[in-house]
């Protein structure tokens, strides 16, 4: 950000190099690009370290348990952990390191503890699109109804909807999350019997072919909907509360009266002159929410017993399987930190005044 | 304004001023209905956590037969598997959750304004440093972050527990304080007593942050929502082995035991979901109160 307001004024007289570092670093795309790989590795670092450096560190633990399990001679045993962690423990640490991000980036995460031979890359490709489908879709339906609530409550202020919205938005947006899902349980799927909860676990039915046939869409999206209930319920109370505050502010911006007094219809200035403008302060919000449903979807899809990342990692946690947990949220983080990069890009996009930095 | 330089601790505004503030604050916010049902809520829920226990002998005997009962006259909100009263359960398992909530909002706070005011004042490499590190922290899910991190630190300890969830929710709050101090340091009283050579120290504890003791409030109750829900979603991942008896618990064992599918368990489970939902629409109808009451903007919009 720093680097941005200095750009915009290159001193002459420099080397034609700091010109083409400025440029570069001035460039929004770039910096935004260089954040989310910044990230990534300070995620990857922190684990790392952790895994080693921490009291009672995990490698010489799983040497130790395999030695006492399988009574394997101390070689053998540090040979086995060292491929499952996929690093070389002969190393110094920080060729370890080294290395370890080279695997990283070539997609190499290592092998899984407890289910034997399991790749942690072909894990979380086995588990990772469920997640991204039903947070996706969950977000999108949730942002766009909260889009248009909050821009009715705005125009229909002080009317009962706007105070009924209101209430229910707050109330919905207090309760955690897990609790709502829980609620969802326990009256819809086990006192009032409406929905087969059981059959409703996992992220699809058992024998189901994956392909684009109506019977296959319409079983994902019945054990998908639980979960999305859950996520769309506890966030649109966000959206529609900010969505009305932005609209209501920028309703008395000149510009909207000076569209008035020229005569343009009511539809023109509500989609081209005020929803446009005040949608652009909820993406900011957009990028914060990601990170936090994506997270929250670990709780959720060990409630419902959905088969994505979040419940591979909470499995992986509770077994103490480093390589998989290692795993599972470097890539939760990257997915993260690259829907961040979207919505920002995006955002840039759609609101020219971001690219020239704040 | 002018004979502060040589008694540092003197401020402005001594302890008499203090109290008629508060006392104003608090009147306003009983005036509204959202603000005195959630000041009511808050209070409520103290007394039930800090005070009740003394009254409710907390039940711990089994009781063969009495498994599961639907809350009655003898149990007033049910029993759980073993028979034992949900109702002295409920009493004594708030005490654990506020006092991790209250320690990670005094910390978040005191990390977040401190980082924020001395970013905003120096600016510099401090701030950039000191802003990429909260970006960093804000974009990973905390979440998984917090189960990585269980796996390594034992957190049976509340404390412990408070600490960690400050460290990681501190990056939204310094920004905001951070910002302010942007704006305020322009302003003329701030110039003044730069030429007075007050020293930063001074300048940002003394003259900036006084000013924003209303944000600060409702960032707090913030920060307390923002762990409850963290903390009772780690209890209930059995991620934090905390010994004893909290609302958190009481969710986990619930749920594990399958209280749901047994038709005299719905006491058992509901009891602390309504707790934690309560507790936490009080904090939220206060912090919304408080943004009312400090940023008057606001009350032109509702």
């Amino acid at each position: 950000m720093v680097a941005a307001s200095q750009s915009l004024a290159p001193a002459p007289g420099i080397s034609p190099l700091v010109g083409v570092w400025h440029a570069v670093t001035g460039n929004f795309v770039v910096r935004r690009v260089a954040k989310a790989l910044l990230t990534i590795w300070a995620v990857a670092t922190m684990t790392f370290f952790l895994v080693r450096l921490m009291p009672g560190n995990p490698i010489e633990q799983y040497i130790g348990q395999l030695i006492a399990q399988y009574g394997l001679p101390y070689a053998e045993a540090r040979d086995m952990a060292a491929s499952l962690f996929s690093v070389d423990l002969d190393q110094p640490l920080m060729v370890q390191y080294v290395g370890y991000l080279g695997k990283i980036a070539r997609g190499d995460l290592g092998m899984s503890i407890k289910s034997q031979g399991a790749k942690v890359s072909d894990i979380i490709v086995a588990f990772l699109p469920w997640t991204i489908f039903c947070v996706g879709f969950s977000l999108l339906i949730s942002f766009i109804l909260g889009i248009a609530l909050g821009a009715l409550m705005a125009y229909w202020r002080d009317s009962v909807l706007d105070y009924a919205l209101t209430m229910i938005g707050s109330l919905l947006h207090s309760i955690p999350n897990y609790l709502i899902a829980m609620i969802l349980i326990i009256f819809l799927g086990v006192r009032w019997e409406l929905l087969p909860i059981v059959k409703m676990r996992g992220s699809m039915s058992p024998g189901m072919q994956p392909g684009f046939t109506i019977a296959f869409v319409v079983d994902v999206l019945f054990h998908a909907v639980l979960p999305i209930i859950t996520y769309v319920v506890t966030t649109v109370g966000t959206w529609m509360l900010t969505m009305k505050a932005s609209t209501t502010a920028t309703l008395e911006e000149d510009y909207v009266n000076f569209a008035r007094a020229k005569g343009l219809t009511d539809g023109r200035i509500r989609t081209a002159y005020v929803g446009r403008n005040a949608v652009l302060p909820l993406f900011t919000q957009f990028t914060l929410s990601i990170g936090f449903v994506f997270g929250g979807s670990v709780l959720i899809e060990s409630i419902f017993v959905y088969r994505g990342i979040g419940q591979v990692l909470v499995s992986a946690v509770s077994g103490r399987d480093y390589p998989v947990m290692q795993g599972c949220f470097l890539i939760t983080t990257a997915s993260v930190v690259f829907a961040n990069l979207l919505a920002d890009l995006l955002y840039g996009y759609i609101d020219p005044r971001v690219r020239v930095g704040q | 304004m002018s004979a502060t330089v040589a008694s540092p601790p003197s401020t402005p505004m001594p302890g008499m001023a203090t109290v008629r503030a508060f006392g104003r604050t608090l009147l306003a916010l009983v005036r509204q209905p959202a603000g005195a049902i959630g000041l009511f809520g808050v209070v409520f829920f103290l007394l039930l956590a800090f005070v009740g226990p003394s009254f409710v002998v907390l039940d711990v005997k089994t009781k063969l037969g009495k498994e599961y009962q639907l809350p009655s006259s003898e149990f007033l909100l049910g029993t759980d598997y073993q028979g034992r009263d949900v109702f002295s359960q409920i009493v004594h398992g708030g005490r654990d959750i506020i006092i991790v909530a209250t320690t990670t909002a005094l910390i978040t706070t005191a990390i977040a304004v401190s980082l924020g005011a001395l970013a905003g004042f120096l600016g510099g490499w401090f701030d950039t440093v000191v802003l990429a590190i909260a970006d960093i922290i804000l974009t990973i899910p905390q979440f998984p972050l917090l189960l990585v991190l269980a796996t390594f630190v034992r957190l049976n300890n509340i404390v412990l527990l408070g600490v960690l969830l400050a460290a990681l929710g501190w990056p939204a709050l310094m920004r905001a304080i951070r910002s302010q101090v942007l704006s305020l340091r322009q302003r003329d009283y701030i110039e003044a007593a730069r030429c007075l050579d007050l020293g930063t120290g001074h300048i940002v504890f003394q003259q900036i942050l006084p000013s924003m003791t209303g944000y600060i409030a409702i960032s707090f109750t913030l920060g307390m929502i923002n762990a409850i829900f963290l903390q009772v979603g780690l209890i209930f991942l059995g991620l934090v082995p905390l010994s004893g008896n909290n609302w958190g618990v009481m969710l986990q064992l619930a749920w594990v035991r399958g209280a749901i599918f047994i038709k005299g368990g719905l006491g058992y489970i509901l009891s602390p979901v309504v707790a934690i939902s309560l507790l936490q629409l009080s904090l939220i109808m206060l912090a919304r109160s408080l943004e009312e009451i400090f940023n008057p903007r606001l009350r032109r919009g509702n």
